[in-house]
Parts: structure tokens; sequence; C-alpha cells
């Protein structure tokens, strides 16, 4: 009939001591996840678009399709 | 709290029927309506509740005379009682045990019949104004327009780098 007596006190400390070096190392793992997969690609995507970007080809191509209202195509 | 299924409710209102039927015809023409048996609220109720273990009032008010002997039984030491008078006065005190209580019921089959009866109703109503209440479709949704943008888009050279456009390619003309 004499139980125990239970653990009345340091209960969020001890759920604490448990779970924040988990959320911190979790969090830490998920922003360098997204580091390397998102954005180190996307900073190489542009790098590798602009190594060899003509502005002046672009340009005309887009004039010849006739998109813009300041120049015509050549052929007007 | 009030577990009512089809099946309890059906019972409850051929219960309803028999009392109405056995009525003598005098109670009959003289009672306007039903009269309910309505409990009254301002004094202390009883009511079955897993986060309340003692209601505020025994179950059972009115005691037989063997249930008020048995109950001066009560007040002395009670290994003198043996496992039926215990659970005697179990009864009078409470009317479900613990267990009852949980026991699982059939309402959620209830629920989720009304939830997809009244989706299936909406779908149905739904259907109607499709045929009979939306207007014409705007012309930009139409393929040969919808084509016109698309090539306007890769024109314009939208998002070249990871987007639109980047999926298409320009020397060969078409997509990659």
């Amino acid at each position: 009939m004499s139980l125990p007596k239970p653990v009345m006190r340091g209960l969020l400390a001890k759920r604490l001591r448990f779970h924040l070096p988990i959320a911190f190392t979790l969090s830490l793992i998920v922003a360098a996840a997204f580091k390397f997969t998102v954005t180190e690609p996307r900073k190489q995507a542009y790098a590798d678009f602009y190594k060899q970007y003509d502005a002046m080809k672009e340009f005309n191509a887009m004039r010849e399709a006739g998109i813009f209202e300041s120049v015509r195509p050549s052929g007007e | 709290m009030l577990h009512l299924t089809t099946g309890r409710l059906g019972s409850l209102l051929s219960r309803r029927a028999v009392v109405a039927l056995s009525c003598s015809s005098v109670k009959m023409s003289t009672h306007g309506h039903e009269v309910s048996e309505q409990a009254d609220m301002s004094l202390p109720m009883y009511w079955d509740r897993l986060d309340t273990p003692l209601p505020d009032k025994p179950y059972q008010d009115t005691l037989t005379a063997a249930d008020k002997s048995l109950k001066q039984k009560e007040m002395g030491p009670w290994t003198n009682l043996s496992k039926e008078e215990k659970l005697a006065l179990y009864r009078l005190m409470f009317k479900a045990t613990y267990a009852e209580m949980r026991k699982p019921s059939s309402e959620w089959k209830t629920v989720m019949g009304g939830i997809f009866f009244f989706i299936g109703v909406t779908g149905l109503v739904v259907l109607w104004q499709r045929f009979y209440m939306y207007p014409p479709h705007p012309q930009t949704l139409d393929d040969e327009w919808k084509a016109k943008q698309v090539k306007r888009m890769l024109d314009m050279r939208i998002n070249p780098v990871e987007g639109f456009s980047s999926n298409w390619d320009y020397e060969k003309g078409h997509w990659k």
C-alpha cells in the first residue's frame, strides 16, 4: 500500500536536458542539408549560366521575336 | 457524453411508442403532450465522467431496506464484507465502472457515414452548378491561346537560369 513518492520537481528541466541537444543537432542538420542541396547548386547554376552569357546575342534574339515595344524587329 | 447511435435512437423511439400505446385513454385525452421526467438541474446530479472519479451524488438515492442494512454494515470494518456485498455497494454508489465507461461505441461509423453522405450531396450540387450555372470559359484558357502565351514567355526568356525558359532548348527549338 505504501508506494514511493513520485518525482514532483524538475520535470521541465529533465525534459529539456533530453530534448534540447536533439533539437539543436536536428536543426543544424536540416540547415546544412538545405545549404548543400539547394543553395550551393543554385549558386553554381547561376555561375554556369553567366559564364557563357552573351547579352547582345540574347537581346537580338528577343528583338527578332518581337516582344519589345521600344525597338521593333530589324525587318520592319 | 451521450453516445447516441442510430440503434439506440431507434430503440428509444420504439420505447416511447410502447409507452404511448400502453397509456390509458383517459390519460391520453388529458395530456396535451407526452410528459417526460425532467431531472432538476439545480440539485447535484450524478454523471459518469472519466476525469471526475467522484460524482456529486451517489447513483442510488432511494435505498431499500436491504440496501440500508448493507450501508450499516459498511460502517464497520470492510474485511467483514463479502465480495458480492462490496460489488453491491459499488453499484449503489456508481452506475458504470471505468471499464464500462471506456467501452468503445460505434458512434464513429454514424459520424463518418454522415460526413461522406453530405460530401456526396455537395458533389451533386456542384455537378448541377457546372452544367446549369457556370458562365462560358474565358478565351485565355483555350489551347491555342495558351500555346501563344508559352511562346511569348520563351521569347521573353522568363527565368532562364533555373526556371521556365531553362527547360527550352533554344538552338534546337524543342523542350529539353
